[in-house]
C-alpha cells in the first residue's frame, strides 16, 4: 500500500458486521486527485456499505477513513460533506416536491432565511462548472432519470466536494445519458477530482476508469490498474471462480450470453405462427389528462417469450398493472387466448390464464403473513370446507410447492423474514402453479443473486417450451437477448418497434430506447 | 331579526384564536410525515396546567408558561412513541390524548372536588369596548405574528426545507445530513407547546375558568383542518375562521328570537358538520406527505 | 442512546415484556394514588384482586365489561380491516338514542318483539354514524380517522340534545329520559345478578367474528386488505368493498353496545349513558392484538380495574379516572415494551 500522502482518499480498515453477515472486512482503499477508480462486485458483495461508511450514512464498526490524509469522524453526512466528500447514491434522495435549486441546497442549509436569487445564482454557477443544465426552478417530480442524477450530481459539487462516490450511477440510464455521464466524470477528473465508481458493469468500468478494485463477500480481492485486467479475469474475481473453470457447466456466464440459449430461426419463425396467447390491442391507459400508455399493440404467442425494452418510467409499470388488473383500461382490448379480459377483475384475469411476476415482489407479498397464506391468498375459495378454510389442504399445497421450486422456507414462516430470492420463488410458486397461458414478467431478475437469476431464467424457458406465453420486462438488455425471441421497445408510453432477436443489437435497442429512430 | 356583525367578526376572531394556534402546531409536526392524534390532548391540558399554575400562583403569565411546557412535555412523549420506538401513530396519539385528558381530570378531582374555581385575573383585552378589535394579546399574536411567521418559515426558512424534506423522503432528509427524528422531535415539541397555548388560551383569555371537557373535539377540528388546508397555514387559517364563524353566529342566533327555538345543541354541532363538509368539498384525493404515518430507523 | 435492530427474537421476551410492561404502568400510577394520600399496595388490592375474589364482584366486573366487548371488538375488527373507526364512541351514543327511541314511544310491545327490536334499533343507530365517513372515504377518499374523531362530540351533542329537549323526562324534569318499556329490559343472564343478556349476545358476537376473522377465506381477506392494501387488491381482494363492510359492522356492533346499555343497565338514556366507552375500545382493540380472544381477556382486565376504582374511590377516596389513566398508559406501556423486544439498546456506539 501507498502511504496516504498523495491519496485524496482514505478507507483503512474499514470492517461492518450486520449479525453473523460480514458485510466488509477490513478493506483498505485509496483514490487520488484526479484519478477515476471502480469499484466492482456482485450484489451483497458490500459495495453499498461501504459507500455508506465513507459518506456518514452507516457507522463502520472498525476502521479510519481519511481525506487528504486527515482523519474524520463521520457521524452523519453532513461530516462527509464538510470533509469534501460527496455522493450519488444508487435509489436518488431528491425531495420530488421541492424544485432543482431547493434540492440542491438542502444539505446546506441551516434554520433561517434562505435567498432564492443568491441560491440560484450560485447553484447556476456549479452547472456551468460541470457543463450540466437543468432550470434550477423545475420541480423535480417531473425530470427524467438522467436529468435525476445530474442533479444529484450537482448537489454532491455544490459543496466543493474532493472526491464524488457514484453508487451503480449507469443502472438506470440509457446508454446515451450513460454517455453523457462519462463525459461528465471526464471534466471532473481532468478538474483534479477523484471519482469512486461503483459498479457491476465490465464495460463500463474499462471505459472509464484508472484502477480497478473487486470486492467479494466484503474483502477486497483485487486492486490493479485498468491496463493489468482482463474482462474475464475480473469477472472471474467477482464471480470467486478462477477463469479456467468459468467455462465448464451451466457457469452464471453463459447463462447471459445470448448465443448459448436462443433458439435457431427456423424455430422462430414456427413461433411466428402458433396460436396467440395474450393480444394487446390499441390499449391505452389515461390517468389525469397524462396519457401513460398510448395504443399499444402487442402479441404473445404459444411458446414464445416477448421480450419488451425500455428505460424505466416509459410506461412499463402501467403495463404491468394494467394487465394485471389493478389499472383500468382507458381504451383498447387486452385478451388471453379468445377471452376478452379488458374489463375484468383480477380473479377473473387468473381464471383465464394470466400470470404475474411484477418488479415490486415486496409490495406483491404480505410480509407479516407466513409463506403458505401467501401462496393461497389468490385462490382462498379453492381451499374451502364447508365454509371454513382448510388448514391442511393449505399446508399440504404449500409443502408441494416448497419442494418443486426449491424454495428455502417452512410453511408458516413470515415472507418478510425471507430472501429477495425466496420471496421471488415464493411468487414463481404462485403465478405458475396454476399453470399460465400466459406469464407476465417484469424485471424478475432484478436484485438476485446469480444462482437465483439462472433459476428463474430456466423457469421462464421451461414456460415456453411447455406452450406458454412469456411477455418478458427487463431493462437489462442482456437478459432479453438471451431470453426473447423477439425484443419489443416502448418509450413514452408507445411501443416503437418490435425486432427480432437477432437483430437487436444493444445499439439498435439503446436508440429505440430513447425515441431516436423508429423501426418498423 | 338583527344580527350585530362587528360583534359577530369580533367572536369569530376568538374563537378561532386557540383552533389556529394548535391548527399551525399541527401543520408544523405533519409536515414532517407524524399524525399527532395527541392534540386533543395536549389542548386539554395546556388548558388544565394552565388554569391550575394561573389559579395557583396568581398569574396568567405563569400559567401561559406551564401550559407550554406541558405542551412541549406532551409533544417529547409522542415522539418517545412514534419516533424513537415507531409505534403506531393513531394508537400513540391516542392513547396520548386519554392519558392526559383522564390524568387532568384526576388532578381536577383532587384539587377542586366539588367547587367551580375561577380566576380572579384573566388576560387582558386589548382595546377593550371595540367589538372587533377588543381582543386578547393572543389573538392578535395568532394573526399578525404566529401565522405569518409559521408561513414565511415554512416557505424560505432552512427550517421550512428541513421540515418539508423529512416529510416527503427520509433518505434525501439524512444523505443531506438532516436528522429525521430530531427534527420530527423538534416539531412535535415546537407544535406540542403550540397547541397548549391553544388550549391555554381557553381557560386564561375566554373563559377564565376549567370545566371537564373543556376541548369539546376542538383537537379533532384542527386534525381535519390540516388536511383540508393541504398542509398550508393560510388555508388552515381560513378553515380555523369558518368553524368559528359558524360557532359564532350560532351565539348570535341563540338570542335572535326566530332562532332561539331551535335547539343549541344543532347549532353546537353546526362547526363539526360545516368542518366535514369542508371536508368533503376541499379535502377529496389530497396528497399526504410521503413520509406519512411512518417511521424512521437508520440502519 | 441508539436502538439497534435484534436479529432474532428470543421467545421468553414476549411475556417478560408484557410483565415490564405492567410493572412500569403500576409504578407510575402509584404515584398519582400517593398524591391522592392512599397507600398505593392497598389500592392496588382493591384495583386488580379485589374485584375477582368474590363472586358478587366478579358478576360487577362482567358488568362492567360488557360495553368494552361491544366496543372493542367493534374497533378491533375496523382495524384489522386496515378502517381506523375511531368512532365507536359516537355509534355508541347513536345505537343508544335508537334503542331508546322505541323505547320509549312503543313502550308497551311484548319482550319476545320488543328485545330484538330494541337491539336492532341499537345496529341501526351505530350503523347510521359509520356510514358517513365509511362512504366518503370509499368514494371520495377522505381519511375517516378525522371523520369518524369529529362526529363523536356531533353524536355527544345529539344526546344532549335530545335529554334537553324533546326527550326531557315528563315526569320529573331531569336531563334525562323517561324509563323505557319494561319488555325492552334485557333479562339477567345469571338470575339473581345484574348481568344481563348484554353480556351474552357480546360474547356470541365475539365468538363469531373469532371464527370468521381467524377461519375463513372472509377473515383471511380483511387481514390481507388490513396488512397491505396494495397487495390484496393485487391479490384480487375487493379492499373498498371489504373496508366498507367491516366499517359498517364496526358501527353496527358498537351501536349494539350502546343499546345494551340502555336496555340492560340503565333503562333510559342520560348524558352519561357511555363514560369514553368507544374509546376505550381503541385501547381494547390494541391490547388485545385485534384478536376476538384478546378483546374478551383485556375488556375482563379494564372491567376488573373499573369495579376497583369505583371501590378504591369509595374507600380511599381516590378518584375514578386513575382507571383510566391506567389502562391508557398500560396500552402505551404494552406497546412500547412489545416493541422495544425487538431492539437491543445500545448507550454509545462503539467504534
Amino acid at each position: 500500500m501507498t502511504s496516504g500522502d498523495r491519496s485524496l482518499l482514505a478507507l483503512e480498515n474499514i470492517t461492518k458486521r450486520y449479525g453473523d453477515l460480514v458485510a466488509n472486512d477490513d478493506v483498505n482503499l485509496e483514490v487520488a486527485p484526479g484519478e477515476v477508480v471502480s469499484m466492482l462486485g456482485e450484489n451483497g458483495a458490500g459495495k453499498s456499505t461501504l459507500m455508506k461508511i465513507t459518506y456518514g450514512l452507516v457507522r463502520a464498526d472498525k476502521g479510519t477513513v481519511r481525506v487528504n490524509g486527515e482523519e474524520i469522524d463521520l457521524k452523519s453526512p453532513r461530516d462527509a460533506m464538510a470533509a469534501g466528500i460527496g455522493m450519488v447514491t444508487q435509489e436518488f434522495s431528491l425531495v420530488e416536491t421541492m424544485t432543482v435549486a431547493e434540492n440542491i441546497a438542502l444539505s446546506g442549509v441551516g434554520l433561517g432565511r434562505v435567498d432564492p436569487a443568491d441560491l440560484r445564482e450560485r447553484v447556476l454557477e456549479v452547472m456551468d462548472r460541470v457543463g450540466v443544465h437543468l432550470p434550477p426552478d423545475q420541480i423535480v417530480g417531473a425530470l427524467s432519470i438522467g436529468e435525476r442524477q445530474r442533479v444529484e450530481i450537482i448537489k454532491a459539487l455544490f459543496h466543493d466536494c474532493k472526491v464524488l462516490i457514484l453508487d451503480e450511477p449507469t443502472a438506470v440510464l440509457t446508454p446515451q445519458d450513460i454517455e453523457a455521464l462519462f463525459k461528465t466524470i471526464r471534466r471532473l477528473r481532468d478538474d483534479n477530482l477523484g471519482v469512486l465508481f461503483v459498479s457491476h458493469k465490465l464495460r463500463e468500468v474499462a471505459e472509464i476508469s484508472n484502477r480497478v478494485v473487486v470486492l467479494r463477500h466484503g474483502r477486497m480481492v483485487a486492486n490493479k490498474p485498468i491496463e493489468e485486467t482482463t474482462a474475464q479475469s475480473l469477472a472471474a474475481l467477482m464471480m470467486g471462480v478462477t477463469p479456467d473453470t468459468t467455462t465448464a457447466g451451466d457457469t452464471p456466464l453463459a447463462a447471459v450470453d445470448p448465443r448459448a440459449v436462443s433458439k435457431t430461426a427456423e424455430a422462430r419463425q414456427e413461433v411466428q405462427t402458433a396460436k396467440s396467447l395474450l393480444t394487446i390491442k390499441d390499449l391505452s391507459v389515461e390517468k389525469g389528462g397524462i396519457k401513460a400508455l398510448d395504443s399499444i399493440n402487442l402479441t404473445v404467442h404459444a411458446g414464445q417469450i416477448l421480450g419488451l425494452a425500455g428505460i424505466s418510467g416509459n410506461g412499463q409499470s402501467q403495463l404491468v398493472d394494467v394487465l394485471s388488473g389493478t389499472l383500468p383500461t382507458s381504451a383498447g382490448q387486452i385478451s388471453v387466448e379468445n377471452v376478452d379480459i379488458t374489463d375484468s377483475n383480477v380473479t377473473e384475469r387468473l381464471r383465464a390464464g394470466l400470470g404475474r411476476l411484477t418488479e415490486d415482489r415486496r409490495g406483491t407479498t404480505f410480509a407479516k403473513m407466513s409463506v403458505e397464506h401467501n401462496l393461497v391468498v389468490e385462490d382462498l375459495h379453492k381451499f374451502r370446507r364447508t365454509g371454513m378454510l382448510d388448514r391442511k389442504a393449505i399446508r399440504r399445497h404449500a409443502n408441494e410447492l416448497i419442494e418443486k421450486f426449491a424454495i428455502k422456507a417452512k410453511p408458516s414462516d413470515a415472507v418478510g423474514s425471507l430472501s429477495g430470492g425466496n420471496i421471488q420463488k415464493v411468487l414463481l410458486a404462485r403465478a405458475l402453479h396454476r399453470d399460465p397461458k400466459v406469464l407476465i414478467a417484469a424485471q424478475p431478475t432484478r436484485g438476485l443473486d446469480i444462482g437465483t437469476t439462472g433459476y428463474v431464467h430456466e423457469q421462464l424457458r421451461d414456460r415456453a417450451a411447455q406452450g406458454a406465453g412469456v411477455l418478458l420486462i427487463s431493462e437489462d438488455l442482456d437478459e432479453l437477448r438471451a431470453l426473447a425471441d423477439r425484443i419489443a421497445v416502448i418509450f413514452r408510453g408507445t411501443i416503437v418497434g418490435e425486432l427480432d432477436v437477432a437483430d437487436a443489437t444493444a445499439e439498435r435497442l439503446g436508440i429505440m430506447m430513447t425515441g431516436g429512430e423508429e423501426a418498423a | 331579526m338583527t344580527i350585530n356583525i362587528l360583534a359577530l367578526i369580533g367572536a369569530t376572531l376568538t374563537i378561532a384564536t386557540p383552533l389556529i394556534w394548535a391548527a399551525v402546531g399541527e401543520v408544523i409536526i405533519e409536515k414532517t410525515g407524524i399524525l399527532n392524534l395527541g392534540i386533543e390532548g395536549t389542548m386539554y391540558a395546556g388548558a388544565f396546567v394552565g388554569f391550575v399554575a394561573a389559579h395557583r400562583s396568581g398569574s396568567v403569565w405563569v400559567g401561559l408558561g406551564a401550559a407550554i411546557i406541558a405542551g412541549i412535555i406532551a409533544g417529547l412523549a409522542m415522539g418517545l412513541f412514534a419516533v424513537t420506538l415507531g409505534l403506531n401513530q393513531h394508537v400513540s396519539g391516542l392513547g396520548i390524548t386519554l392519558l392526559l385528558i383522564a390524568a387532568c381530570d384526576f388532578v381536577f378531582r383532587l384539587l377542586y372536588s366539588g367547587e367551580r374555581p375561577s380566576l380572579t385575573r384573566k388576560f387582558d383585552v386589548w382595546f377593550s369596548g371595540n367589538d372587533v378589535f377588543g381582543q386578547h394579546w393572543l389573538t392578535y399574536v395568532a394573526f399578525l405574528v404566529l401565522a405569518p411567521l409559521a408561513w414565511w418559515l415554512m416557505r424560505s426558512s432552512g427550517m421550512g426545507y428541513r421540515l418539508h424534506a423529512v416529510g416527503e423522503s427520509f433518505e434525501a432528509a439524512e444523505v443531506a445530513g438532516i436528522s429525521v427524528n430530531r427534527t420530527r422531535y423538534a416539531a412535535l415539541a415546537v407544535g406540542g407547546a403550540m397547541m397548549a397555548v391553544g388550549g391555554a388560551f381557553i381557560t386564561l383569555a375566554m373563559l377564565g375558568t376549567f370545566t371537564l371537557q373543556i376541548t369539546g373535539g376542538r383537537g379533532w377540528v384542527c386534525i381535519a383542518l390540516v388536511i383540508f388546508a393541504r398542509w398550508r397555514i393560510w388555508p388552515a387559517v381560513g378553515g380555523a375562521l369558518l368553524f368559528a364563524v359558524v360557532n359564532a353566529l350560532q351565539l348570535q342566533l341563540a338570542i335572535t328570537p326566530l332562532f332561539s327555538d331551535i335547539p343549541r345543541e344543532i347549532m353546537l354541532a353546526l362547526p363539526y358538520l360545516a368542518v366535514i363538509i369542508a371536508l368533503t368539498v376541499w379535502g377529496r384525493k389530497v396528497r399526504y406527505p410521503s413520509t406519512y404515518l411512518q417511521a424512521y430507523r437508520r440502519a | 442512546m441508539r436502538l439497534v435492530v435484534r436479529e432474532e427474537i428470543p421467545k421468553w421476551t414476549g411475556p417478560a415484556a408484557i410483565a415490564v410492561a405492567v410493572a412500569i404502568t403500576v409504578a407510575i400510577t402509584a404515584v398519582p394514588i400517593r398524591i391522592a394520600g392512599a397507600n398505593p399496595v392497598a389500592a392496588f388490592e382493591r384495583y386488580l384482586i379485589t374485584p375477582l375474589s368474590s363472586m358478587s364482584s366478579i358478576y360487577e366486573v362482567m358488568l362492567t365489561a360488557t360495553p368494552l366487548l361491544f366496543t372493542g371488538m367493534a374497533v378491533a375488527i375496523a382495524f384489522r380491516a386496515g378502517y381506523w373507526n375511531i368512532g365507536a364512541e359516537g355509534q355508541f351514543l347513536v345505537g343508544a338514542i335508537g334503542a331508546t327511541a322505541v323505547g320509549i314511544n312503543l313502550p308497551n310491545l311484548p319482550a319476545a318483539v320488543a328485545l330484538p327490536l330494541g337491539m336492532a334499533m341499537g345496529a341501526v343507530g351505530g350503523l347510521i354514524w359509520s356510514v358517513v365517513p365509511a362512504w366518503l372515504k370509499r368514494h371520495g377518499g377522505i381519511d375517516e380517522v378525522v371523520t369518524t374523531l369529529l362526529l363523536n362530540p356531533v353524536a355527544l351533542l345529539l344526546v344532549q340534545g335530545l335529554l334537553n329537549g324533546p326527550w326531557r323526562n315528563p315526569e320529573t324534569g331531569f336531563t334525562d329520559s323517561a324509563r323505557i318499556g319494561t319488555g325492552y329490559d334485557l333479562p339477567a343472564l345469571i338470575p339473581g345478578t345484574r348481568v344481563h343478556w348484554g353480556f351474552g349476545i357480546a360474547i356470541i358476537i365475539i365468538i363469531i367474528s373469532g371464527i370468521v376473522l381467524t377461519r375463513t377465506a372472509t377473515g383471511m381477506r380483511i387481514k390481507a386488505a388490513g396488512q397491505s392494501p396494495h397487495t390484496a387488491e393485487f391479490s384480487g381482494i375487493k379492499v373498498g368493498v371489504l373496508q366498507w363492510r367491516a366499517a359498517l359492522i364496526s358501527g353496527a356492533i358498537a351501536g349494539m353496545g350502546g343499546a345494551s346499555q340502555v336496555m340492560g343497565v340503565q333503562h333510559q338514556l342520560t348524558f352519561g349513558i357511555s363514560t369514553n366507552y368507544g374509546y376505550t375500545g381503541v385501547i381494547v382493540a390494541t391490547l388485545a392484538g385485534l384478536s376476538a380472544v384478546g378483546v374478551a381477556l383485556v375488556a375482563g382486565l379494564l372491567g376488573t380495574i373499573g369495579v376497583g376504582a369505583q371501590n378504591v374511590s369509595l374507600v380511599l377516596q381516590v378518584p375514578t379516572q386513575l382507571g383510566a389513566m391506567f389502562s391508557a398508559l398500560l396500552m402505551l406501556a404494552v406497546l412500547s415494551m412489545v416493541t422495544l423486544r425487538r431492539f437491543k439498546v445500545r448507550w454509545r456506539a462503539e467504534r
